[in-house]
Formats: structure tokens, sequence, C-alpha cells
């Protein structure tokens, strides 16, 4: 299994769940898996079960929090809640990807004959 | 940050609450997928589709949780615990490996840690005196014939001190006291006890301060001085109970009255480094004007001037040599000295390096042997596992996590095996240190080396980890489906696998068989030295230290002698009895011998050994006469003076002559020769050579009284009533052991029989292991050719045939292992030539007998599976399983 990878997935993977929560309120990990395949087009998860890892991190730094409840099915599921602290890492995490898109934006608009500033 | 603490918190508290959260994990996935189910239902899936689908989408229940518990808990902790549990599962289903693993680890680095503790002690480590390397010896350069040649007389010493220039100073002592030389009586009863006669400043050079009191003056040195002493310190311990007022006090040392002026420290033992196998209980001053005219009578070492190098020391005290005076007041006496300087830790260790340095190589093969056959195990082990691992790796466990739980398995083993070495390598250790019989220098301060310890630990360890691990190297995800692929018992492993383990075996058997060779030649060595004619027969013979009635006339004490000598052959089961000044194989004193009107080559005559004896004692000890006559008490203080010579001094006093009737100097006195007797090993039995005399009693000062008994009773029955004869002539007599003689014989060679015994040991170790790697082998392929074997059979091979077929198999590996040990040994058994006795290098029986053991051994190990191998049932062994 190609860690590698897999490091790279894991704090994106993170900084996904949070928006996901931060925008669309209290989930269960079902909603929050099929929310992130609709959005990046199935290339960010390996699976649905990936997902709880990075759930049980995020619970774990206290930024988001967890309750067992009941879907709109009527079925027992536990529901995932971003907490202030998420929202503040959330929000970190947004300058900094922020931050980079700009710098990378302008690497890779580079040309041959400006390179050198 | 403070997330990250509080994350932390969490991920070890989770450790604890594993089964709790797993169960929360697990319900939550079933809701995860029960939810899928219901969104794909309404899709108008059918609910098999349905549930098909959602699992797949999710992926694996447990895939999921062993990332889920990785990312909450301290996976590190977690793991390391459960590939604890899980080794130790496994070595229970498979005690058999895990018991011979652990053996073998355990006796490689316990034997290993051993012999290298007391090689390090013996050759590497400093002697236990400050500064010790500024110590050195100083002999003379022929030192050929016992201690009298390499040793210097007063005047000699008293020269060497004031002229040489390379030394802050020069001490030494009197060699020559033979044990338990004096008697301490307290309250009346008497003990022997071994005294050392050392220079004033003995101490100060070695820097050696008392533990309490002081060292010697220099007025304890002068003839009317103050007789003082000092104690050992387990000799106080032991006869004054570590009396702290001990310092003062006046004891009876053999009836004068000497005062205890100190005690030395504990660390100082002067047996351990300058005379091994014995103990010195107390240290007297020389007294220099009473030794002058003694002849050679002092050892010298010496601290060298800072800056001064050995070399140069040797060169200055070799140009001073000539110049010394053997006794200022006969300058017409020649000297002829010479003068060696060695480091003193060379001298102590000088003869075992070698027999030391084979010793270390005999471990080294010991420890490879060890590896070779922890790598052959392992592997066997983890072929046979492999499916499992693949099973394992399939299931989900990633290479890491395999590699990690054999890693796990391999330091089990190692932490067992390292735990039953370090018992084995103490208990050897306390053994060797506190055995007397054995006489190696410096024995007695050996300890548990750490470093050595250490050492041997990580190789065993690190070897038992490399081919642990080297088959989770090989699990590939093609591995993974060919492993499970393969169905039976056995067929797990292919060819190479077996051509690797089988390679392993043949190196096995050749360092088996090095090692065995090196045994084998030593066992022969010390067959031969035992063999060896001692000139006298010690068997039947025991012998006593008679306390001296004190000087008197020699007329005076041949008659006390000869009362005593009556009176004991009275005695019950005494055949024979005789007084000697010296025994065989003890210490010895040596005086000038030639023929008279002879002129000989400076440096061209050697000291000879002296003996002064009754009659009775040549023919009780068993020497053999050759010529001439032995002593009778007609040979008196007024009838002309008379010599007994041995062979060697014969053939080279009058070669081709008959001695007998010759008149010899014996110390500047003609003295007639009556008598020529059997070389005796004077102080080893494995020099020959050295010039003896005997003289009688009643013309002779004799420096001490032994008395020799021929008796058809053991020492041990007849000891109560020689001593109560004894006591009858001498109520001070001491209480000491009538001592057979045979036991200094066993001393003699105790060192050649201590390196026997271990060498052997190691080999014995090296066949036991060959023979299991045989085994092991053999019985994995009869294993794997299960089938084969049953085809054969079904073909109508019969159970013998198939046997006949394995044995051969075996006896192909021991042949290319013994013939590539055969190769090796005999290119290096020329390096241990100088430590084998009328021993060839290349001894045809030696090698003959390894073959034959080493053939044995693997034969008898691949009994045992070559008769499973006849056992196999064609019809089971070809249903497929």
């Amino acid at each position: 299994m190609p860690t590698s990878k897999l490091d790279l997935i894991q704090g994106t993977l993170d900084v996904m769940v949070l928006r996901t929560l931060a925008v669309m309120g209290p989930q269960h990990g079902y909603g929050i898996a099929r929310r992130i395949e609709e959005v990046s087009g199935d290339r960010v998860l390996l699976n649905q079960g990936t997902i709880y890892a990075s759930l049980i991190r995020l619970q774990q730094r206290r930024w988001i929090s967890a309750e067992w409840g009941t879907s709109a099915n009527n079925r027992k599921a536990k529901f995932y809640t971003i907490t202030a602290r998420g929202r503040k890492q959330l929000a970190d995490e947004t300058a900094y990807w922020e931050r980079v898109f700009g710098v990378m934006g302008r690497v890779f608009a580079m040309q041959a004959d400006g390179g050198s500033t | 940050m403070i997330s990250g603490i509080w994350r932390a918190i969490a991920r070890v508290r989770s450790v604890s609450a594993q089964t709790e959260l797993d169960r929360d994990f697990d319900d939550e996935a079933a809701a995860h997928i029960q939810i899928a189910i219901d969104e794909f239902v309404r899709a108008g899936m059918s609910e098999d589709a349905a549930r098909r689908t959602a699992v797949l989408r999710f992926g694996g229940v447990p895939q999921a949780r062993e990332r889920h518990r990785d990312a909450r808990g301290l996976p590190i902790l977690e793991v390391a615990l459960q590939d604890l549990r899980y080794s130790a599962r496994m070595l229970r289903r498979d005690p058999g490996f895990a018991l011979v693993a652990v053996l073998v680890l355990g006796l490689g680095i316990g034997a290993n840690a051993a012999v290298f503790s007391i090689v390090n002690q013996i050759l590497l480590r400093p002697l236990p005196f400050k500064n010790s390397h500024e110590l050195v010896w100083i002999e003379q350069s022929r030192a050929r014939s016992g201690l009298s040649s390499q040793t210097y007389s007063v005047d000699a010493y008293e020269r060497f001190r004031a002229r040489s220039r390379s030394f802050t100073d020069v001490s030494g002592y009197f060699p020559f006291s033979p044990p338990d030389n004096e008697r301490l009586t307290v309250s009346g009863e008497s003990v022997p006890i071994t005294t050392i006669s050392v220079l004033a400043n003995f101490f100060s050079v070695l820097r050696v301060e008392p533990a309490i009191g002081r060292l010697f003056t220099p007025e304890e040195t002068r003839i009317g001085g103050r007789p003082a002493a000092l104690l050992s310190y387990p000799f106080w311990r032991r006869r004054f109970a570590a009396d702290p007022q001990i310092v003062g006090r006046v004891i009876d040392l053999s009836g004068h009255p000497v005062t205890v002026i100190g005690v030395l420290p504990e660390q100082f033992d002067f047996g351990s480094v300058f005379s091994p196998g014995t103990s010195a209980d107390a240290f007297v001053p020389i007294i220099p004007d009473q030794m002058r005219d003694w002849g050679n009578t002092l050892s010298l070492l010496a601290r060298l001037a800072p800056g001064v190098s050995v070399l140069r020391a040797g060169s200055d005290a070799r140009s001073i040599a000539p110049e010394l005076p053997f006794n200022a007041k006969h300058p017409e006496w020649k000297s002829h000295y010479t003068a060696t300087v060695v480091g003193l830790k060379e001298h102590v260790s000088g003869q075992l390096r070698r027999a030391l340095v084979v010793l270390w190589s005999a471990v080294g093969f010991t420890l490879l042997i060890v590896c070779v056959n922890l790598a052959n195990l392992l592997i066997g082990q983890t072929g046979a596992r492999s499916k499992e691992l693949a099973m394992r790796a399939a299931l989900g466990a990633d290479r890491g996590r395999l590699a990690r739980q054999l890693l796990t398995e391999s330091a089990v083993l190692a932490a067992f095996g390292g735990a039953l070495g370090l018992g084995i390598a103490w208990a050897t250790i306390t053994y060797v240190a506190h055995r007397g019989t054995v006489t190696l220098p410096l024995l007695n301060t050996i300890r548990l080396d750490g470093a050595a310890m250490a050492w041997t630990l990580l190789l065993a360890t690190a070897s038992t980890v490399v081919f642990g691990l080297a088959p989770a190297m090989k699990i590939t995800t093609r591995d993974v489906q060919s492993a499970l692929k393969e169905v039976g018992p056995g067929m797990s492993s292919g060819r190479g696998h077996h051509r690797l383990r089988a390679s392993l075996v043949v190196s096995e058997i050749a360092l088996a068989c090095v090692l065995l060779v090196g045994a084998g030649l030593l066992l022969r060595s010390f067959v031969r030295v035992l063999d060896v004619d001692l000139g006298f027969r010690p068997m039947n013979v025991a012998a006593i230290k008679v306390d001296d009635s004190g000087g008197g006339s020699a007329d005076k004490r041949s008659a006390v002698l000869q009362d005593l000598l009556a009176r004991v052959q009275a005695i019950p089961g005494v055949r024979m009895a005789g007084v000697a000044d010296n025994l065989p194989l003890e210490r010895n004193r040596s005086w000038g011998l030639s023929a008279k009107g002879k002129h000989y080559r400076e440096g061209e005559l050697r000291g000879t050994f002296v003996y002064v004896v009754t009659p009775g004692y040549l023919e009780t000890m068993g020497v053999r006469l050759e010529k001439g006559r032995t002593f009778t008490w007609s040979d008196g203080s007024t009838t002309q003076p008379v010599v007994v010579i041995n062979e060697s001094a014969a053939r080279y006093l009058w070669p081709g002559e008959n001695p007998v009737d010759r008149i010899a100097l014996v110390n500047g006195r003609d003295t007639r020769v009556i008598g020529v007797v059997a070389d005796v090993h004077e102080s080893s039995l494995e020099s020959t050579g050295a010039w003896q005399m005997y003289l009688p009693v009643t013309q002779a000062g004799a420096v001490g009284t032994y008395l020799a008994i021929r008796s058809t009773l053991s020492a041990a029955s007849i000891g109560p009533n020689v001593m109560r004869t004894l006591r009858a002539l001498n109520p001070t007599q001491s209480a000491t052991q009538l001592r057979p003689i045979q036991a200094s014989v066993d001393r003699a060679v105790s060192p050649r029989r201590f390196f026997m015994l271990l060498v052997a040991a190691f080999a014995a170790f090296g066949l036991l292991l060959a023979a299991l790697g045989v085994y092991g082998v053999i019985s994995y392929s009869v294993t794997q050719r299960r089938q084969e074997i049953g085809i054969r059979m079904a073909l109508g091979a019969t159970a013998s045939q198939v046997r006949r077929s394995i044995l051969w198999e075996t006896m192909r590996l021991v042949t290319t292992g013994a013939v590539i040990g055969a190769i090796a040994s005999a290119m290096l058994s020329r390096l241990i030539a100088s430590l084998l006795f009328e021993t060839a290098p290349t001894d045809p029986v030696a090698f003959a007998a390894t073959v034959i053991l080493l053939a044995g051994a693997a034969f008898v190990a691949a009994m045992i599976p070559a008769g499973r191998a006849s056992r196999v049932d064609p019809m089971q062994a070809l249903r497929p399983s």
C-alpha cells in the first residue's frame, strides 16, 4: 500500500471533512463520505471506510464532536458536528491553502523570460 | 498545539479502551452500510445488490477498523503488545523450535561471554596495580633451566639498582619459598602458612598501599632488626577475624615472635599475578645481608622512569648486566649475567597468550556455527510459515506489519537466549574463578565482562533478527498468490530454499569439523602428556611437610631424620619412607655442577636442580637408578662428599663415559659421583633435559623437610598415624595434610587439561549444532518429498530403499562439509602446532576420528527422518489434502 500518497491525502481529507461539516451542518459518516465523493469525483477516498480514520483524528483534536442520533430514515447513526475550535482551524487551513494556491499559481504561470525574479 | 495534546491524551486512553472503541466503530460501520443499503434500495436496486454495492463501497470493515485503530491509538505500542502476545502463542505452539533456538542462543552467548571474559582478563586488561603499564619484569635471557638461572644475587640486584637509569625503582622477591613454609602458632595450635619474602620496597614499587598499618621500614631489613610481617587481606579475615587491632600485635611464626605491621588491601593478590594457583598469607622483608651468599635468589621487577620505553630500559639493562657481580666478596666467581626487560603484564600472560588466542578462535568458530544454525532454524521455521504469512497478508496485514511480527518473535527468542546465556556465562566464570585446581594467572580476579557479554548478545541477536526477517522480505503480492495456491502440507517453499539450507548445513559441518580436529589434536597431546615418563612413580606416594627441628649440625640433623624415618616405617601400611628438601613438580633451586678437570665455555653450564635427600628417598619416590648406587647412612659428614646425578647431566658432563666414581664440582666442592638416575620432571611434565643432582642430607644443607611415604594404603587412611608419629617427635608439628604426589602431577597438567576440556566442549557443542542442522534439513526434505516418496513406494520401492536414499542425501552433505572442513583444518592446525605435545598438526588419528564422529552424528540425526520417510503410506501421501 503506497503510504506516501496516503499521507498526502490524510491532511487534505481532514480539511475536506471540516469544510463539509461547516457547510452542511451535522452529518453522519456516510453523508460526509458521499458528499466528498460527489465533490471530488471519487478521486480522494480510497473507499468510504477511509473517512472514519479522519473522523476519529479530528474528534481527538476536539475540532469536531460526535453523538449517536437517528437519521432521516429512522436509522441509528453517529452524527458529527464541527466545534468552535474546528471552525478556527478551518479558517487557518483555508488561509494556508489559499496562500499555497496563490504561490503555486504564480509558479505554474511562470514564463521563460520573467523567471529570474 | 493544544489540539495535539488533546489528541495525545485521547490516543493513550484509547489503548486501554480498545474493545469498547472497536465495538463503537463496528456499530458505526454497520449503520453506515445500512444507510447506504437504504439509499440503493430507494434508487431501485434489489436488497442483495444494494448490500453488495454498499459493502464494496465501504471497502472492508476489518481494514477500516485497523486504520481507525492506528489513527485513534498508539499503533506502535498496541502493535508491539499484540505482536508480543502473538509471538508467545507462536512459540508455545512450536515449543521444540523455541526450546532449541533458545538453547542454541543461550549456550552460544554463554560460552562466548565466559571465554571472552577470561581472555580479556588474562591478556587484555591491565594488572591490578596503579599505572601497571610502567611495571616491567627483569630476567636473564637464557632463562632455560629453572628459576635459579632467571634470578639474580643480592649483590647483583644492588649494583643493578644503583647503576640503571631507566627505572624509578627496582625491587624483587624471593621466589623459592615452597607453599606452607612457615608455621603460625595461635594459642598453642599450629597451622602452616605461606610467607613470601620480598624486598623492602616491593609494595611501593607496585604502588600497593596497606589497607591498615604501614609498609616495611629500612630498620626491618637489617640483621637484628625487629621482625615484621604484612598480612594478606584474606588471611587477616580468615585467621584473625579481620581484627582491626591487629597492627602491632606480635604473632608466633615458626617459633619466632614477629610483629604485624599492616594488612595489604583486598585487591592485592600476590598468587594470582606472580604464582598462579597459590596463595600468599603473609609477607616478610628480605634481609639482604643474610641472603648475600645464597646465590641467585631474587626475581626482579621494576617501575619504568617517566617517559622511558620498555625498549630503552631493555638496552640499558643489557649493557649493565655483564658488570653485575655474583658475589662482591668473590670477584673471581664469574657471573655472566644477562638481562631482558619485558612488560610485567606480558610476563604474566606470556606463556598463555597462544593458548588463549586458540581458545578465542574456537569461540569464534562456535559463534559462527551458532549463527548459521539459527539461520537454518529460522529459515526452516519461516519456510513452514510462509503460508500463514501469506494468509495474513491477504487478510490485510501489510509487509511492514508482518516484518514487525517476525522481528518481535526474533527479539523474544533473543531475549530468552540472552538471559540463559548470561546465566551460563556467570555460572562458568564463578566456577572457574573459584576452582583452585586451575592454575592460570589472574584467574581469581575474573568477573563477567560486560563488553564481551554485550558483544556476543548483539551478534546473536543480530543474526536472529536478520535471518528471522529474511522471509518477510520475500513476501510480495505475487508470492501471496503463489503461496496460497500451493496445496498440501510442506509444499510451501521451493527448491532454492532447500539449497540455501543445505549449504548452511554444509558450512556448519565444515566449521564443526575444524573445531573437532582442533579438540582432537589437543586431546591427543593431553594423553601424550599423561603418558610422559616422569622418571619416578607417583602412584601410592604421598608427602607431608615436616616442621624442622631447626638448625643444628648435619650430624645431629641426620640422627633426627634417621629416627623419624625408622618410626614412620614402623607404621602399618608404610612400605618405604624418605625425606627430601624439595619435591618434584614443586618449587626448586639450582646450584652449579661440572666435571672436575674440564674447561667449559662461558655460559655453557646450566644451573642444576638440587635435592638434598635421605637414604631411601629415591627408592620411595621410585626414581629409576640407571648406574651405580644410591645413598646410605654411611655417607656421612666425615666421609667423602658424594652426589647422584641424572642422565641429562651425566650425558653432557661425561659424554660416552661412565660417570660413576668420577669427581664432580658441586658449587666448587670436589664430590664423587656414585650413581646416575633417570631424569625427573622437575617443574612441568613437558620440559625435559634439565640437570638434576641429589646430595645426601648428611653432607649438605637442606632448605625444608618433606617426608615422602610409599604405602599400600591411601594417604587419607595412614595420614592420622603419620601425624601422631610426627607429633610424638615434635609436639609443635603443624596439622598439615599428607598429600598424594599424584595431586602435584595433576596440578602440573591442569592448564593443559583446562584448555583441552574447553576446546572439547566447544567442539561437542559444534557437533551437536551440526547434527541439529542435518536433522532439520533432512526432515524438511522428507516432508517436502512425501508425494515423491509415496509414488516411489507405490511403484514398488521398499522401505529400506527409501531409507537408503535419504541417508545417501545426508552423507552427501556430510562428505562435502567434512572435505571442506578437513582442508581448512589442515591449514589452520599448523597455527596450533606450538600448543601440541608430541602430536603432529596433521595427526591422522585426530582427522580420522573427526570424520567418523561427524558422519556418526549426522547418521544418527538423519535416521529419524529417514525412518519417518520409510513409513510413508503411499495412499495417504498421494491423496491431495
